[in-house]
């Protein structure tokens, strides 16, 4: 089998819009299911639309970033797809759990934006509340939250919500540097064994902050599946629509009881890994350009342009709306007050701690030492 | 249930027996702790008797046992993890200090991962390199779990059910060379979880150990008896929190403190312990707080760990120390 690199053409995924915004009605996937979807134009417009605006706040809090606003940011930047098509294809009643870069999933679960931004800044750490937003917090340490994710799915076949329509599914994000932990690879096994009702969606974006995917494998990364005794497939991961359509249906196979499945989401990380980090140093800028043709939302718009379902007006009614939105974000963030200082020991245990209690009185004693004082 | 005499081993299945009847929401899962009922056979009879849905054998893979019961605990459940010895619970160390302690902080009390470590650490039972550990100040040094030890069969049967219930993530480490040891269990006994107990009075110094070590301090706490040394003994039974406002009590009292642990001596618990001490009683003390411990060495071969583990002859020594002073 010929390695595989970055900026090499993708092999062999599951394509529904061509970069050129071509649609192609039906494609195959590497796990022989025939893929298509069948939206009406406002859907199509409400995708774009998502792209849109992600990119846009995603953008904002780079920015924010470069003005000192946010210690540091983990950029979508070109991933917009890959988190919208999967975004758009969970039910309300399904539980996702993301890294620390799916800002578009949770735009899409209609998460204020806001709170992934409080995680950067340092306001919190990502204290959004799960059980209602439907999305776990962000998870620092690679590949931990694959497990998290498949011991939640284990959690649902056991409360009996699998098996129908109205039953529930888990949709397991991480990126291609996680596929070599030894987490993601347990999670694997866990979930085959327990014949979980989980979707392992990597996002392929070529590089692990600085490493190219040939540091993290010798093949294709969907094909890891088969080793487990899942499908596997590979889907282009900056086409919002195919991502869409097998992100739906394998999920929909698992709340069917049909169990995992290993979705590759072959896409580009058009930016830093965050921004503490330089990739000209470790790639080339053709490699970048040659991505740039493929950009996910280019061809979205190329595709409604030529299927004359979206005018001018449009375009500039999604762009004043990401303006704004990006905007009022901004004024939100340089809003974001700073949290009191005993607050540091809120929550370390549900049922507190003697010694926990003691170091607040003392720190709350020394605080008050200062004079005038009001913490 | 009437007040019986079981061993550490049976008193801990049946208090996971009774946690099992009472919550439908508590599982156990491992390596083997299904039809095998464990290495120990400390799960004994479970599976039989409430089905593979709730006590689960799981693959071989710790940081898969911790990581996934994070996922049930997330979505209700209340597992209860059994890793087999102390030196295999390494692999899971990341999903335990960085996953299980950090949730309910870091998703300000919205995330609760109400779950309990089962670890059997310690040695003395002659076993090969890994299976003779005492690794609790590594997690006694985590915020955002509880760590506790039994060292009695009424501890054990009490302890266990407590940790289960509490929403607080738990390691709850059994001392597996006294799993054979046997003592009276009243199972209408209730006392706090996180307390430390006197297992014997005395004027003269202060013991503390838990755990394995505790037996251990009591046999010293008799042959010093017999020297017309009354000696009073301490269980910890929380490693974190500590409760250490009895033991100031009784260092002010003795004037002389001795701790004992089978861990290294080198930042472990004697060393957070013999420091509050000297900050809370140092008018007080006699003499300073000695540690017998193991040995700043990785745990030795079995033939070895006699010479390693902490014996009745050090602890006394270490007690003539003090008066030495």
């Amino acid at each position: 089998m010929a390695k595989q690199a970055a900026g090499e053409p993708a092999p062999d995924f599951v394509q529904l819009l061509t970069p050129d915004g071509e649609r192609i009605e039906r494609a195959t996937g590497a796990d022989g299911v025939e893929y298509s979807v069948d939206f009406t134009d406002e859907e199509y417009r409400g995708l774009y639309r998502d792209l849109v605006v992600i990119r846009k706040l995603d953008a904002e809090a780079t920015a924010l970033q470069r003005q000192g606003e946010l210690g540091i940011w983990a950029s979508l930047l070109g991933q917009e797809a890959a988190q919208v098509g999967s975004g758009r294809a969970l039910r309300t009643q399904d539980m996702a759990f993301p890294t620390y870069r799916e800002h578009g999933v949770l735009y899409c679960r209609g998460i204020d934006p806001i709170l992934p931004l409080s995680l950067f800044r340092g306001v919190d750490q990502g204290a959004w509340d799960p059980n209602e937003v439907r999305v776990n917090m962000y998870t620092i340490v690679i590949g931990a939250q694959t497990l998290h994710a498949t011991g939640y799915a284990m959690g649902i076949t056991k409360d009996g919500k699998v098996g129908g329509d109205d039953g529930e599914a888990v949709l397991c994000y991480f990126g291609d540097g996680a596929t070599s932990q030894g987490d993601v690879n347990e999670a694997f096994i866990w979930a085959s064994v327990f014949h979980s009702p989980i979707v392992f969606f990597c996002q392929n974006n070529q590089y692990a902050i600085s490493e190219p995917i040939e540091k993290q494998t010798r093949i294709p990364l969907y094909r890891r599946a088969d080793g487990f005794g899942f499908p596997g497939l590979r889907v282009d991961g900056n086409d919002v629509l195919a991502t869409y359509a097998v992100t739906r249906t394998a999920l929909d196979n698992a709340r069917h009881g049909q169990g995992p499945t290993l979705i590759e989401a072959y896409t580009y990380r058009m930016g830093a890994h965050t921004t503490t980090d330089d990739p000209t140093r470790y790639r080339i800028a053709s490699e970048v350009e040659a991505w740039q043709a493929k950009d996910p939302i280019a061809r979205v718009r190329a595709f409604v342009e030529k299927q004359q379902i979206a005018d001018a007006a449009f375009f500039d009614e999604v762009d004043e709306q990401a303006k704004r939105e990006a905007l009022h974000l901004r004024e939100r963030v340089l809003a974001m007050p700073d949290p009191q200082p005993l607050t540091l020991f809120d929550n370390v245990y549900p049922h507190g701690s003697p010694e926990i209690d003691a170091q607040r009185e003392r720190f709350a004693e020394y605080l008050d030492s200062f004079e005038g004082s009001a913490h | 249930m009437m007040a019986e005499k079981l061993t550490i081993g049976k008193a801990l299945n049946a208090g996971l027996r009774r946690a099992l009847e009472s919550d439908p929401k508590v599982l156990i899962m491992g390596e083997d702790v299904g039809k095998l009922g464990g290495v120990f056979r400390i799960t004994d009879g479970l599976q039989k008797d409430f089905g593979d849905d709730r006590v689960m054998d799981t693959p071989l893979a710790e940081s898969g046992i911790i990581g996934t019961a994070i996922g049930l605990a997330i979505r209700g459940y209340r597992p209860v993890c059994e890793i087999q010895f102390d030196g295999f619970v390494y692999p899971a160390y990341d999903q335990i200090v960085s996953q299980v302690a950090k949730m309910y902080y870091r998703s300000q009390g919205k995330v609760k991962v109400p779950m309990v470590i089962r670890i059997p650490f310690g040695g003395g039972i002659g076993a090969v390199e890994h299976h003779s550990e005492s690794p609790e100040a590594y997690f006694a040094h985590t915020a955002g779990l509880k760590v506790v030890a039994c060292s009695s069969p009424q501890d054990a049967y009490t302890m266990i059910q407590q940790a289960i219930t509490s929403d607080d993530p738990i390691v709850f480490f059994e001392p597996k060379r006294r799993y054979h040891e046997k003592g009276e269990v009243d199972p209408d006994l209730t006392y706090p979880l996180h307390a430390s107990r006197r297992v014997r009075p005395g004027t003269d110094a202060t013991v503390l150990a838990y755990g394995p070590m505790v037996r251990t301090a009591l046999d010293a706490a008799t042959a010093a008896a017999e020297d017309g040394r009354e000696l009073e003994v301490f269980d910890l039974r929380t490693l974190s929190p500590l409760d250490l406002a009895p033991i100031y009590e009784s260092v002010r009292r003795t004037g002389r403190c001795v701790m004992v642990h089978e861990a290294p001596s080198n930042v472990g618990l004697g060393a957070e312990i013999a420091a509050r001490i000297t900050e809370e009683c140092f008018y007080s003390l006699e003499a300073p707080v000695l540690r017998v411990t193991g040995y700043d060495t990785p745990y030795p071969a079995a033939r070895l760990e006699e010479e390693f583990l902490p014996d009745l002859d050090r602890v006394l020594d270490a007690v003539d120390r003090t008066f030495r002073w």
